[in-house]
């Protein structure tokens, strides 16, 4: 049992990253990776929330399964979330007022984050292969969460030095960004057949 | 009828589609124009979908937008997208099955799409509902365009087939050396590919370019 959750684990943050493998949270990932620090802490408060609403999430669909009400579980999905993010920001700015006042305006657009609520439709749509419980489940929010974390501080620390290169005019920002994120999905690839 | 299709709403209408493109101009909408784009047939269905809930989701908050309190308008909007994918999602399940399993969680995930909160929030809570339906008709045909065009290429170098009729079979190309490029239908060729149509988009409008 311990095997396969740490098997889950680092499949989550490699191999099925949400950023390269799916493409979830991209745009308020394309957003804010214009810088290292920001980007971090934006990556910790989504892995947070990942690991919260994950396990939440997963409770709640056994619950519509068992009663024919899945055709509700994006509706309810959803309301979990935006639900949880009012509370982490509620804790965030009792807490932590510096944290709160650098991440202004992301920490509520978390909720509409396809990241959180792709990561709670996987884990649905994974209920009877390997996410059997509410243990997978937190350790499936968690390895998610990282990926995007990892993926974000990546592309912010590119973009950082890109702003001294000579990128042509029509390729500048936008363009170049995509390209370069292709580049790094390509070399995430890699770790497409990893096995613990 | 001139007053409903005036200047003014011809261009709500039309500058989503080039000019104010959702996808290469407002960065929105990302997630799913990447992932269901390596057949044409998903992309399609799913470029339609976006724009009849962007349209009548704008039109339902345009409707309510006196009346939602300033704390709950995000869980309001959001309540009100939930329900409109949910009827199309059963839709498309009991109509286009085999689609629906190809499209799997990015159904769902229309609900997260930034280009329908973003509409809400920038238009339909400013406008009355006919404008808001043709802004919300525009940006999903927006959307559905650049689908269409990474879809387009990436099906046929990556499968060597339209709409799931392998012509590169049909006409025994491999018999002359040639070969599909697999990492079409791969990830990592839908970011570059949507780099590119960016390119193409900037360097024929100076505006559009960053600094």
């Amino acid at each position: 049992m311990e095997t396969n959750l740490l098997s889950l684990f680092v499949k989550s943050i490699f191999v099925d990253n949400m950023i390269f493998a799916y493409f979830l949270g991209m745009c308020s990932y394309l957003a804010v990776s214009k810088n290292v620090k920001t980007s971090l802490g934006l990556g910790i408060a989504v892995t947070f929330v990942l690991v919260v609403t994950v396990p939440v999430n997963f409770y709640l669909n056994q619950y519509l399964q068992a009663n024919d009400l899945g055709f509700l579980s994006f509706i309810l999905f959803i309301a979990v979330i935006a639900g949880i993010v009012q509370l982490v920001e509620m804790v965030v700015e009792r807490f932590s007022p510096s944290l709160y006042a650098s991440l202004g305006i992301f920490l509520p657009l978390i909720a509409v984050n396809c990241a959180i609520m792709g990561a709670s439709l996987f884990m649905q749509q994974r209920v009877s292969t390997d996410i059997t419980s509410a243990g997978a489940a937190t350790v499936y929010g968690l390895g998610s969460g990282i990926g995007w974390l990892l993926a974000i501080v990546g592309l912010a620390a590119i973009r950082e030095k890109m702003q001294f290169s000579d990128v042509p005019a029509p390729l500048k920002g936008l363009g170049i960004t995509f390209i370069t994120v292709g580049l790094m999905a390509l070399a995430f690839m890699s770790f497409s057949g990893l096995k613990i | 009828m001139s007053q409903l299709f005036s200047k003014k709403n011809k261009e709500v209408f039309s500058n989503p589609l080039s000019l104010n493109n959702p996808i290469t101009v407002q960065v929105l909408g990302i997630c799913s124009a990447l992932a269901v784009t390596a057949k044409l047939e998903p992309a399609i269905v799913m470029g339609l979908s976006v724009t009849v809930i962007t349209a009548f989701s704008n039109v339902i908050i345009s409707l309510l937008r006196k009346t939602i309190p300033n704390r709950i308008r995000i869980i309001v909007q959001l309540v009100v997208v939930a329900a409109l994918v949910t009827i199309v999602s059963e839709i498309l399940k009991a109509f286009a099955y085999d689609v629906s399993v190809q499209l799997s969680v990015y159904v769902g995930l229309i609900i997260t799409n930034c280009i329908l909160m973003g509409r809400l929030e920038a238009f339909a809570m400013q406008n009355a509902p006919w404008e808001s339906f043709l802004d919300g008709l525009g940006n999903g045909l927006g959307y559905a365009k650049i689908l269409f065009i990474i879809a387009f290429f990436r099906e046929i170098l990556g499968s060597g087939s339209i709409f799931n009729y392998n012509f590169v079979d049909a006409l025994h190309l491999q018999e002359y050396g040639y070969l599909n490029n697999g990492l079409m239908i791969l990830p990592p060729m839908a970011l570059v590919v949507c780099g590119c149509i960016i390119w193409y988009q900037r360097s024929r409008n100076k505006d559009l370019q960053e600094k």
